[in-house]
């Protein structure tokens, strides 16, 4: 039971930006849009809360930054796609490659680099045997993720403008002719999108490695698209595929440490073969996919035309 | 207050005026972010527009770069015209490169080799990339994966794998353990096509797919059924035209021309496996594919363009003290404006007050 809680522990951590991002893109996705970005967000998220955190020491600075960064470019992509009526798919790519690119470029001063480990502890509870150790002594920011979780679904569940945001991303033209501004509504959910992408990434270079190394986010952003897929765009799901996927990942490098008979690179595939498995399975059924996703998923919506 | 106003009619104009307008745009935000971090923006653009094609040696290094990012553009173009978006080149390019190195270095034996062995060894490449990109063709085709995160997914399977095997099957046994397979013979190289350059006989077969795929979508029934599910999906199911043939033929295309560049690189410029074969010419290309309006032959414009920009980012490093990673910025800020600048294809800008 005691080798058990550093798994658990660590699968929870790996699992967390998966989570941050795959929530972020969630309510996006259920506003109708989708952002190919991820993965270039969450490096500049990554690179930008490494920096800010090396050079004022603030975590919290730092978390705020890549945030902030990363809302930045979803604007853009809000801008490109909602407004100027640019396609969602190529617009997406477009942030990702211009993300890897400018994050390499960006993190070039601080390759090798890394922040002191911070260590956390929720009282009372993390002194428990086994239970402890295994839940209790993590970041805020992965317990923020479970929170996020809930309030996420309840807001789109339970409260007036969560039916909205789902309407928008149903029926565009229906919320339009009941006076909702589709686009205003969209924008908001897309900076929402850009705003936990960063947290994600800046999740990834402060809390979890933490260093800056080039390309650190490693097809995560894309994972964390797969995410909402597999978690048939609802909330409660998302947390299940992102801790699934953070005890892959984990499980990849304890079975390296044991010393288990498979070259390295093999096992590192482990996690985007999952996503592919992972996929295929839930694809399988068409209807039940269309059944769940928003309608107007990846449509572009014109108020004047 | 300058404003938008929809156009009646698409204009023709600004569709083919677009990419140029978006490559001067690119150069102009360029300058500006190199006067932002304190370099002469004159000289630098001078680095990535003139220098690469000072003189002949220049123009045959733009070459080298051309021939892949210009074979696997011409395969995206017609992949994406079937709204079919395969994003894992650059995987289908390993996968490639990998089929062509391995059956190298199987029937090297330093005496043998000749054209009919190296047409051997890019067939090889080509089933490579094709039975890469038909993983993503046969799980979306059976089970609705969708193919841009599933093709995605097996770009970073196939660069693991590709360092799985150089630093064991097919690493040099002579090699003091370093991850990289031994050098191919002389025979098994492509034969140069301007005598003292690096310009390689992948520049030709590049531009033979791109007429060759200009060919396919403007003259073959084929090519049409394919464009016609494209844009309008409803249509083609209407006239009967099969979206799963489609499906397959647009990504086995992609496919196998990203395998093909893939086995030109390593029969080419880098005569060897190593780790990293690829500056990310499968993700550049769809940037070029995009910027040559989907088109086999204009992508040959693009794919000049941004063989510019590589090797201005490698001269950016000796003449400006910039980092080479500036190239992946510029790519970037490229596709963005370009489909800033697309917005005027369906609109025009009016002042009013």
């Amino acid at each position: 039971m005691d080798a058990l809680a550093p798994l658990i522990a660590s699968a929870m951590v790996a699992g967390t930006p998966l989570m941050l991002a795959a929530l972020g893109l969630l309510v996006n996705e259920r506003s109708g849009v989708i952002n190919l970005g991820s993965e270039g967000m969450m490096l500049m998220g990554a690179i930008t809360a490494f920096a800010t955190t090396l050079a004022s020491g603030s975590f919290t600075l730092g978390f705020l930054a890549g945030a902030v960064v990363a809302m930045l470019m979803s604007g853009f992509f809000a801008w490109l796609t909602i407004w100027l009526g640019a396609n969602q798919v190529a617009t997406g790519l477009a942030l990702s490659l211009f993300g890897v690119g400018a994050s390499a470029y960006l993190g070039l001063p601080y390759a090798g680099e890394s922040l002191q480990p911070i260590q956390f502890a929720v009282p009372l509870l993390h002194d428990i045997p086994v239970l402890g150790p295994a839940l209790f002594r993590h970041h805020p920011l992965v317990y923020g993720a479970i929170a996020l979780c809930f309030v996420i679904a309840w807001f789109l569940m339970r409260t007036r403008a969560g039916l909205i945001v789902r309407a928008v991303g149903e029926s565009p033209t229906s919320a339009h002719s009941l006076g909702y501004d589709v686009r205003r509504i969209r924008l908001a959910c897309v900076l929402f999108g850009g705003a936990c992408a960063g947290l994600a990434g800046a999740f990834m270079s402060l809390v979890y490695t933490p260093l800056w190394v080039e390309g650190m986010v490693a097809g995560r952003g894309w994972i964390a698209l797969a995410l909402t897929t597999f978690a048939t765009w609802r909330p409660l799901r998302v947390m299940a595929g992102a801790y699934l996927f953070g005890g892959i990942t984990i499980l990849t490098y304890h079975m390296q440490a044991l010393g288990v008979p498979i070259a390295s690179q093999l096992l590192s595939m482990l996690p985007y073969i999952a996503t592919v498995v992972v996929l295929v399975l839930i694809s399988r059924n068409a209807a039940w996919i269309r059944l769940n996703m928003p309608a107007s998923l990846g449509k572009n919506f014109n108020p004047n035309a | 207050m300058l404003r938008l106003e929809r156009r009646a009619q698409p204009s023709r104009v600004m569709a083919w005026c677009s990419p140029l307008l978006a490559v001067a745009l690119t150069a102009l935000i360029g300058s500006v972010l190199f006067m932002v971090v304190g370099k002469d923006p004159v000289a630098s653009l001078r680095v990535f527009f003139l220098e690469p094609i000072r003189d002949l040696r220049g123009w045959s290094e733009v070459g080298v770069k051309v021939a892949p990012l210009l074979v696997i553009a011409v395969g995206l173009s017609i992949c994406f015209r079937a709204n079919v978006f395969n994003i894992g080149a650059e995987g289908q390019l390993v996968v490639g490169a990998i089929a062509a190195g391995a059956l190298i270095l199987h029937l090297d034996d330093d005496t043998n080799g000749g054209a009919l062995l190296i047409s051997l060894a890019l067939l090889a490449g080509v089933a490579g990339g094709m039975a890469w990109a038909a993983i993503t063709a046969l799980l979306r085709d059976r089970f609705h994966a969708n193919e841009i995160l599933v093709s995605l997914m097996l770009v970073y399977v196939a660069e693991l794998l590709l360092s799985y095997l150089v630093h064991g099957a097919l690493i040099d046994p002579d090699g003091f353990g370093f991850p990289q397979s031994r050098l191919f013979s002389d025979g098994w190289l492509l034969p140069v096509v301007l005598p003292g350059t690096r310009l390689h006989v992948g520049i030709v077969l590049a531009l033979v797919a791109a007429v060759a795929g200009w060919l396919y979508l403007t003259r073959s029934f084929s090519g049409f059924k394919l464009q016609v599910g494209g844009i309008a999906p409803m249509a083609a199911r209407y006239a009967g035209f099969s979206s799963r043939s489609s499906l397959w033929i647009s990504l086995l295309v992609s496919g196998g021309l990203a395998g093909l560049a893939g086995a030109a690189e390593v029969m080419g410029p880098i005569g060897q496996l190593t780790p990293s074969i690829s500056p990310g010419y499968g993700f550049a290309a769809i940037i070029v594919a995009f910027v040559g309006r989907l088109h086999p032959l204009g992508v040959i414009f693009s794919s000049f363009i941004m063989a510019l920009f590589y090797i201005g980012g490698e001269l950016s490093q000796s003449r400006l003290g910039m980092p080479s990673a500036v190239t992946g910025i510029f790519q970037g800020i490229l596709l963005f404006a370009l489909l800033a600048c697309d917005v005027l294809i369906h609109n025009r800008l009016r002042w009013s007050r």
